[in-house]
């Protein structure tokens, strides 16, 4: 009787681990269901996740840089471009720059899984459908979707020297393009207490280690903002240790992203002490 | 006979082991106020704080923790500093997982719903609030800390969640409408005492419609104008909703907010953004910068954002030369009903969050009661139009004396951010919150949502009527899982166990009876035993 009752237990609790294993499996596969749609869509293809109304509907004509710089604010535009750089990723949204041969394109907040944002790597070429918005200043695309040209090239831009554009109205004609600047003076910024320093985190001085970095920079007499923009490049990147160690009076060249922000603000990404 | 022994306490550590892995090896055992701090010991706490991007506040932090940590020598905090709600929360939720939570942090109530799906996550003040010796102005606090009823009641309700205090409330503050008064009279019309969504909508247009074919506005002169701007639509649409008596959510949670009430603002909205009259942050920028470049007439933001507005705003964001002189009015929000106004009561709130070591808890009540007292509460109300929490602080002279300087400069005394705390100072009793339950912050999402997805449809000259309605309710329900908050506090329902889960309860139940029925029939027969040899 004894051994009957031992092997009773022993029997139930096989059958209750079991049940354990099964639950775990039954959780897995009731994870909800855009982690598992965005695992198939990366492996079963390229193209990454979109709408259902952007499935459903016709492919847009695309669009030539041109043709996106005569479109109105807030219509719906195509565009194709290359990958130059990730800002951010978050919530199934991406905000990245894009660029070709002719024109350059910030697009924000992107529909995109976490999977598909892994594929971004620049110089891929994307599809992009979205709207054409104006925040502050900048001109980018929102609300889009995207996906990965099939066989497209691939294109990394070289950083175009606008350095004497810099004050002048042709400047943001190359909004949101890789540029370059060279012989720029670096400036004192003044936080919100009058205290003078090379950089600052955040526009007055308030943030912190990780925080954006602003600095000023000087060039034919007219003094300007730069950003190294912490989503951009965060405080283990290059750029972000060498601006913190910029020295007022410094003459430094330096690379980035022509952002806009009520005013010409780059996103830098490099900066060179020349002397 | 003893190798079945053995099986069985074999098995029963088996089960032990497994059952102490289903309940989950990340809870903590709920927090009790030790009898004393042990000040032989040294802690150290993490404070996460926001600043509005504002030097100031991250001075006052700097020197709260300063003046803090001379008082208790033993006990170091360190500052982290965030300029974004949104950021802390989601940072919270990430280290909760991993047990790596602040000690201290700043928040709004709506993110501790959510961080109370966690069992012991954050610290319950009930019992630090009235313990005798580390309470508020309890005996062995080396500060002047106020007592609990001089903390504003309407604002400390405000820190309740499920019947329990989580958080004590730090600055708060409301919306106010920042009017180009001067455009308001060039179009010919008049200030009333009390703003009504009629006299604003109709100014708007009427600025809308100076419009030339040359594309300059004829009111200002410039070729954008955006007459009204609001920063948080989720506010908007909350404020309408409630002043109209509307639904928007009930205390338990019940999703109210799509309903026809919804759907008659929605369609007004639209049309007036089709007549040029209005637009958001999110979709334009911030108001502050097209109010203060003479492109906007009424910009509805925060009284904490109140030291950006009016030409002669200490903190400005755009080029000086594109600042234009007017004249700026600090108005209340517009009300549907002037003579029964309500406005959104808000503003950062101070939680604790629960630690292995109930000393260290202690030492980060102490510390956020330190930034109750009177020279953190003044001194950090002084740098936006906000209020202090406790009446201790609003009544003190030296608080006193800083609003009555009102517009002596354009600095500390900025007559625009003083209006802005008067505003709210003078309508407490017209304030209101809204319910706090596990889905409250996605609500609050999905109401201004639906505000920004109408105006971007408009201007996209996309259709938007009853039906489109009816689509973006659908939309937004799903993108934000409203369909699943429950109306009893926010717990997910997730329907009938399934198979698997009921036949591994089954299953633990006969385990547990043939371990009773065995012990049971072991213990009879060592009965009859004994009783056959006494005998």
């Amino acid at each position: 009787m004894r051994k009957f009752i031992s092997v009773i237990l022993a029997l139930c609790l096989v059958a209750a681990l079991a049940a354990c294993a099964g639950d775990t499996t039954q959780e897995s596969s009731t994870e909800p269901s855009s982690s598992a749609s965005e695992s198939s869509a990366s492996e079963e293809s390229t193209e990454p996740d979109t709408s259902e109304d952007q499935t459903d509907a016709e492919p847009a004509d695309v669009m030539s840089y041109d043709e996106y710089v005569a479109a109105e604010l807030d219509t719906e535009v195509t565009i194709e471009a290359y990958v130059q750089a990730k800002q951010s990723w978050w919530e199934d949204k991406a905000t990245v720059y894009a660029q070709d041969e002719d024109g350059a394109y910030f697009l924000y907040d992107m529909a995109c899984s976490e999977a598909d944002y892994e594929l971004l790597t620049p110089g891929t070429c994307i599809r992009v459908t979205g709207f054409k918005s104006e925040w502050s200043g900048e001109v980018e695309i929102i609300d889009g979707t995207f996906e990965i040209v099939e066989g497209g090239d691939s294109f990394i831009a070289e950083a175009l020297d606008v350095t004497d554009l810099l004050g002048s109205e042709e400047l943001i004609d190359h909004q949101n393009q890789f540029v370059q600047f060279k012989g720029l003076t670096v400036e004192a910024s003044q936080d919100a207490n009058g205290n003078e320093a090379a950089f600052l985190y955040n526009y007055d001085g308030s943030g912190s280690d990780g925080d954006d970095l602003y600095f000023n920079v000087s060039y034919n007499g007219e003094t300007y903002t730069f950003t190294v923009e912490s989503y951009l490049c965060d405080n283990t990147t290059d750029v972000y240790k060498a601006v913190t160690a910029l020295e007022v009076g410094q003459t430094i060249d330096a690379e980035g992203f022509l952002y806009w922000y009520e005013g010409v603000n780059p996103h830098i990404t490099s900066v060179t002490v020349v002397e | 006979m003893k190798r079945n022994h053995a099986w069985l306490a074999l098995l029963l550590a088996l089960c032990m082991v497994f059952l102490t892995g289903c309940h989950g090896s990340q809870e903590r055992t709920a927090f009790t106020v030790p009898e004393q701090l042990d000040m032989s010991r040294n802690y150290d706490i993490t404070f996460w704080a926001k600043n509005d991007t504002n030097m100031r506040q991250t001075e006052i932090y700097k020197q709260a923790i300063s003046a803090f940590q001379a008082l208790y020598p033993n006990i170091t905090v360190t500052l982290r500093l965030y300029t974004d709600y949104g950021d802390i929360y989601n940072d919270v939720i990430t280290n909760i997982s991993t047990q790596t939570t602040p000690n201290v942090c700043i928040t709004y109530p709506d993110h501790i719903a959510t961080y109370l799906t966690g069992d012991n996550v954050v610290v319950p003040l009930d019992a630090l609030f009235t313990d005798a010796r580390y309470g508020l102005d309890g005996s062995e606090v080396l500060f002047d800390a106020p007592t609990m009823e001089e903390i504003v009641p309407e604002f400390l309700e405000e820190c309740q969640v499920n019947g329990h205090y989580y958080a004590v409330p730090y600055m708060r503050s409301t919306e106010a409408c920042y009017v180009n008064k001067t455009m308001v009279e060039k179009l010919g019309y008049t200030l009333p005492e009390t703003l009504t969504w009629d006299f604003i909508w109709e100014v708007s247009e009427a600025a809308a419609a100076t419009l030339g074919e040359d594309g300059v506005y004829a009111v200002n002169g410039q070729k954008v104008l955006i007459p009204f701007i609001y920063k948080s639509t989720d506010n908007m649409m909350i404020q309408m909703l409630r002043q109209l008596d509307a639904g928007y959510s009930s205390a338990a949670g019940d999703i109210q907010l799509f309903n026809d009430t919804t759907a008659d603002l929605l369609l007004g909205i639209a049309g007036h953004t089709a007549a040029g009259a209005f637009s958001t942050f999110k979709i334009s920028g911030y108001p502050a910068n097209f109010l203060n470049a003479g492109q906007c007439i009424f910009a509805i933001d925060s009284t904490a954002g109140s030291t950006w507005m009016g030409s002669d705003a200490p903190l400005v964001d755009i080029p000086p030369e594109e600042i234009v002189d007017f004249e700026t009015e600090v108005m209340m929000i517009p009300q549907f009903d002037p003579e029964n106004p309500q406005m959104i009561s808000q503003g950062p709130s101070i939680c604790i969050f629960n630690k292995e070591d109930p000393q260290e808890v202690l030492a980060s009540w102490l510390f956020t009661q330190y930034l109750l007292t009177d020279a953190v509460q003044i001194a950090y109300a002084e740098t936006e139009g906000y209020v202090p929490v406790t009446t201790r602080a609003q009544n003190n002279a030296d608080y006193q004396a800083y609003l009555d300087a009102a517009g002596t400069d354009t600095d500390t005394h900025y007559s625009v951010k003083i209006e802005a705390t008067e505003l709210l100072l003078e309508h407490l009793d017209d304030t209101f919150t809204t319910p706090v339950f596990n889905g409250s912050t996605s609500l609050r999402d999905a109401a201004g949502q639906l505000i920004e997805d109408v105006t971007k449809s408009v201007r996209r000259k996309q259709t938007v009527d009853a039906a489109s309605i009816e689509k973006l309710y659908a939309d937004t329900e799903a993108l934000y899982h409203l369909d699943s908050i429950s109306r009893s506090g926010g717990k997910t329902e997730l329907g009938a166990l399934p198979a698997a889960s009921v036949a591994l309860l089954v299953a633990l139940a006969v385990v547990w009876a043939g371990i009773l029925a065995w012990a049971l029939a072991a213990w009879m027969r060592r009965r009859r035993k004994r009783g056959t040899r006494s005998v």
